[in-house]
């Protein structure tokens, strides 16, 4: 047990650092690993739906995603409340998609363009007029893998 | 009190903690992983003649979604919960019955010579249909498929699915296919 002293004027101790590092190199470890780049912010609402037959999205940068819903409360005023698209951080319409993907795909290496998936993330009360004029036009951009988002449900038979 | 040297505070167990800290976040967080069902679009045609045989009557599977999200299966309204078993019966057709799908023989390498399905699931929805309705029928229809692949991979090599070899797996995917057509979208069930 430490007692306490008197303290001495004078004769400053130096706090012992060495650990200093490993205090650091842990924060960028937990940093480096927990941090997902933070997706888009999202101006469509997006509940997902849910299934039980799901398979992972493995290699993230793989994956291009296209939001549908409704636009958030701050932006029915401008954009209605109509189901909407969102690819990055805008609104756009079906006409858009193409080039969106083509951007991407750009954006990919040339070994890993062919595995591109694009993943439909769409608000589970969306009318499937819109999800399909999106499927459309992803074959019409030859974006043929594609992923229906969906969240584990529980198993109800 | 007598003087004394002050005294360093002894930091050799501060890595122990750091990595201490260091473990416990790593085992806590959960990386949320995007999960969903995955699916082949087919690729666009444009202006090719149609000159693919039309596909018999008897082999097709077909499921409507109305605007109301209620199904009509091979004519018949259905419920969600026995698709997935009616999918299976059609896919299996174990008694050979005459409306139910024609098999054709082929090589399977393990299997020998096997009678496969021709059947093909034909899905069509409305646009007024819900997303969760349709994903719903994908994924009771991706559960039947699951479930016949299972029963074989359990039959033939008594191990799960997921375990086989890569050529015991296409092995099995070929004898149980997975033909999920969805028509050109159209304007079924009204407004």
């Amino acid at each position: 047990m430490a007692k306490f002293r008197k303290k001495k004027s004078g004769g400053q101790t130096a706090i012992n650092t060495a650990s200093l590092p490993d205090i650091v190199f842990m924060l960028l470890f937990f940093f480096m690993v927990s941090t997902t780049m933070k997706e888009v912010d999202l101006k469509v609402e997006v509940r997902p739906a849910e299934a039980t037959e799901l398979s992972k999205l493995e290699k993230k940068e793989l994956v291009t995603f296209i939001y549908v819903g409704v636009p958030a409360k701050s932006y029915q005023g401008l954009y209605g409340s109509e189901p909407r698209l969102q690819l990055n951080d805008q609104f756009a319409t079906v006409g858009d998609i193409q080039s969106y993907i083509a951007q991407s795909r750009d954006a990919m290496r040339e070994s890993e363009q062919a595995k591109m998936i694009t993943s439909i993330k769409a608000d589970k009360e969306c009318p499937m007029g819109i999800i399909t004029e999106v499927k459309q036009a992803l074959r019409k951009a030859a974006a043929l893998k594609i992923n229906y988002s969906a969240n584990e449900k529980a198993e109800v038979r | 009190m007598g003087k004394r040297e002050v005294q360093e505070v002894n930091a050799g167990s501060m890595a122990d903690i750091a990595f201490l800290l260091l473990i416990f976040f790593l085992v806590t967080t959960t990386m949320d992983s995007d999960t969903g069902l995955a699916r082949l679009l087919p690729p666009m045609q444009e202006d090719q003649p149609d000159d693919t045989p039309p596909i018999k009557e008897r082999n097709v599977f077909t499921v409507l979604v109305n605007s109301n999200n209620q199904l009509l299966v091979e004519g018949k309204p259905m419920e969600m919960g026995e698709l997935t078993e009616a999918t299976k019966e059609f896919m299996v057709n174990p008694e050979d019955k005459a409306d139910l799908p024609e098999k054709k023989e082929q090589e399977v390498p393990f299997f020998g010579i096997q009678r496969i399905s021709k059947g093909v699931i034909s899905l069509q929805t409305d646009n007024g249909t819900e997303y969760q309705t349709y994903l719903m029928v994908q994924n009771e229809l991706q559960r039947a498929i699951n479930e016949l692949r299972e029963d074989l991979a359990k039959r033939k090599f008594g191990k799960e699915y997921e375990k086989l070899e890569k050529e015991e797996q296409d092995a099995i995917r070929t004898i149980v296919p997975q033909k999920i057509s969805e028509a050109e979208p159209k304007n079924i069930g009204g407004n």
